[in-house]
């Protein structure tokens, strides 16, 4: 036993997937520990990207520093998108028919001046819609400002009088340390669209479902090895019937079982772990047929018949000679079943009929999120690109893990 | 040293079949793989039971055994009609007949000690209340018996012994157990020609001391003529020949048995293979 286990940790598949599942596990079990607080407690008021968010007030309070530094050019690239420049380069061409080459796309300082120059609104502007003309009127306006590096005076209204008094001036080379900001928050992956953190929604997401998957993964093994082990070893009308039932099992689609069970539970005594029993209880088929398979073959072996001459009971021979033999087959089967239960609760959640809670977070129920905010049109990849990859690394690595078993227990798959 | 025709009669019967059939299968798929065969084997016999692979020796052992049913037949045991409906009867039963397998590699639980092989037939012989200290001399004699020593066995796995000790050690099971009965599967098919004189000589020394039947399933006629009082000849299902050793090997009657002893490859002679 201690021999095959060292032979495991030298498989590098099972190696590799364990510790992209450890890795996955130690965020589940870390983040919150250390980062504690509700996930889906609403910090923000809409769905931003990643980034460190300050607050402006606390800008204005903190420490001033005086730093010499020529901003203009990175300031002009942060104001100006690509789109804006795009639409200006357009508009010269078509409307002032001057080159493509002549205009001083790379420098954006240079461009500004160069637009100013040359927009003017009076020119007979053909085949634009009055929107895009608003557009570039705004644009001018802005455009004519940009440059402009005034001093931005804070003024606070007097309680009393209700007059403006100046009370801070700021000026453009006036800076300040982040690290002096008290109210500032880092969003890794960014909110989604109820404002929450979605790292934190993400690692209690990885936490619930693999809870959920361990629990469905043991049901369904537990009832396949019993009913495998009862129909292997017993054979005869025992065998009959549990292969009758089996195959009905087999024969519906559990997905399409899974469906039916969780519409007709009522939406609000469906819980996370209530899923995780209905895809337990709908996928324990095949199991069933495997473990049974082996038993059969395992049911005519000297050592069984050498059990059974020594007097031993039934349940004894099932469980000192026939389990052991198939246990390293059993585990692969309940990693397999894990991985799929996972992925089983994503469908059901993306088609609205996974755990309804407002409690906890499964991976399924942030993609259902993401959808119906229709995070994916709008390009806002932090609210589902992170929960795809985790749902992909968790299941692949319960199957590297699986084919590294594999490889082990069965030694002509070795290459 | 076979016993006389006239010894044999006073005997006691130890195990008779009539008319002992198995069919698998049912429909295109039936296969008869015991055909109404016939058996009366008495105490401290050593019977031979001879045949090619496939011609329903080990079948019809594990129907002796009682590891399956039998379709058609009746066997009797001391005298009496078997019974083993219930795992009760089966457990008494088991008490006077047991068995070697061919494949000491795959006879034992590689996942139990051997400890624990040889206490299960302390316990079967009743002896589960007995003091530790008891339990372990029985088992160290046991072992020297087969010329094992159980202080090197103890905590042992059975993968961890070689081919000749895991049979040694199956030969002191029985020594335990002490049937009315052993059947003995091609107990030396698997083991080198040294270990096999071994194994044989520690079989008939146990046969003497226990006045025990002993029923041989072999493929090896001279290894048959060699132990055994009776020599039952099995082919396809069926015994076509049944006698003393030097009648059947001496005197054969029919042609698959003077095939049989004609197969038998001799050192001195240049073998002729052009007749395989």
């Amino acid at each position: 036993m201690k021999n095959q286990l060292k032979q495991v940790f030298h498989s590098p598949r099972f190696v590799i997937g364990f510790v992209i599942f450890v890795f996955m596990l130690g965020m589940a079990v870390l983040y919150p520990l250390l980062v504690p607080g509700d996930p889906l407690e609403m910090v923000a008021s809409s769905s931003y990207p990643p980034g460190t968010y300050i607050s402006l007030a606390d800008t204005l309070e903190s420490k001033q520093y005086g730093l010499d530094l020529d901003i203009t050019a990175t300031r002009l690239n942060k104001l100006i998108s690509q789109e804006d420049k795009d639409a200006m380069v357009l508009w010269l061409t078509k409307y002032r028919g001057i080159a493509e080459e002549d205009i001083p796309v790379e420098d954006s300082v240079e461009m500004v001046h160069f637009w100013n120059e040359h927009y003017d609104p009076e020119v007979e502007q053909k085949g634009l819609t009055n929107a895009k003309r608003q557009y570039y009127r705004r644009l001018a306006s802005r455009m004519a400002t940009i440059l402009e590096t005034k001093d931005i005076i804070i003024a606070t209204k007097n309680p009393e009088t209700g007059a403006l008094e100046e009370s801070n001036t700021i000026s453009f080379n006036t800076y300040t340390n982040v690290k002096d900001i008290a109210s500032r928050r880092n969003f890794v992956l960014g909110t989604d669209n109820f404002g929450r953190d979605v790292l934190k929604e993400l690692t209690h997401a990885v936490g619930t479902s693999l809870k959920m998957g361990l629990l469905a993964g043991v049901i369904a093994t537990l009832i396949g090895l019993t009913l495998g082990l009862l129909s292997g070893y017993l054979g005869g009308l025992v065998d009959d019937i549990i292969m009758f039932v089996t195959n009905l099992f087999t024969v519906i689609p559990s997905f399409v079982l899974i469906i039916l069970i969780s519409f007709s539970v009522s939406q609000s005594a469906r819980g996370v772990m209530l899923v995780g029993v209905i895809i337990g209880l709908t996928s324990w088929t095949w199991t069933t047929r495997s473990v049974r398979s082996q038993v059969i073959s395992l049911r005519n072996r000297d050592h069984v018949n050498l059990s059974k001459l020594s007097g031993h009971s039934l349940p004894r021979i099932i469980v000192q000679d026939i389990l052991p033999y198939i246990a390293s087959y059993v585990v692969m089967a309940l990693i397999l079943q894990i991985s799929s239960a996972i992925l089983a609760e994503a469908q059901l959640s993306m088609l609205g009929l996974g755990p309804s809670t407002t409690k906890v977070a499964t991976l399924g129920l942030m993609m259902n999120w993401a959808m119906t905010a229709q995070a994916p049109l709008a390009g806002r990849w932090w609210a589902f690109l992170p929960i795809i990859l985790s749902i992909a690394l968790i299941t692949f690595s319960l199957n590297l893990m699986n084919t590294g078993l594999d490889q082990v227990f069965n030694p002509q798959l070795r290459d | 040293m076979p016993v006389s025709k006239i010894d044999r009669e006073k005997r006691a019967k130890c195990l008779a079949g009539t008319g002992v059939t198995k069919v698998f299968g049912v429909g295109n798929a039936r296969n008869v793989a015991v055909d109404h065969v016939d058996f009366d084997f008495r105490e401290g016999e050593i019977i031979s039971i001879v045949g090619e692979s496939g011609s329903g020796k080990t079948t019809l052992s594990k129907m002796i055994l009682g590891l399956i049913s039998v379709t058609e037949g009746e066997i009797e045991y001391q005298g009496k009609p078997r019974d083993i409906k219930s795992h009760a009867k089966k457990k008494e039963y088991w008490k006077g007949i047991q068995a070697i397998f061919q494949d000491p590699f795959s006879s034992y639980n590689m996942f139990n000690k051997i400890d624990s092989v040889l206490l299960d037939c302390i316990n079967m012989r009743g002896g589960r209340s007995l003091p530790k200290a008891e339990k372990e001399a029985m088992m160290t004699e046991a072992c020297s018996f087969v010329n094992l020593k159980y202080a090197e066995l103890t905590n042992k796995y059975p993968f961890e012994l070689s081919g000749g000790q895991m049979q040694r050690l199956m030969i002191a099971r029985i020594f335990l157990l002490k049937p009315k009965i052993l059947l003995a599967d091609e107990p030396t098919s698997m083991i080198d020609a040294c270990s096999r004189a071994t194994i044989l000589d520690m079989l008939l020394k146990l046969r003497d001391e226990i006045n025990m039947t002993i029923i041989f399933i072999t493929h090896d006629i001279g290894l048959a003529y060699y132990v055994s009082d009776m020599v039952y000849i099995m082919e396809q299902g069926k015994f076509v020949e049944v006698g003393t050793a030097d009648e059947v090997i001496l005197n054969p009657k029919a042609d698959y048995t003077k095939r049989l002893i004609s197969d038998v490859p001799k050192i001195h002679e240049e073998w002729d293979l052009s007749t395989v």
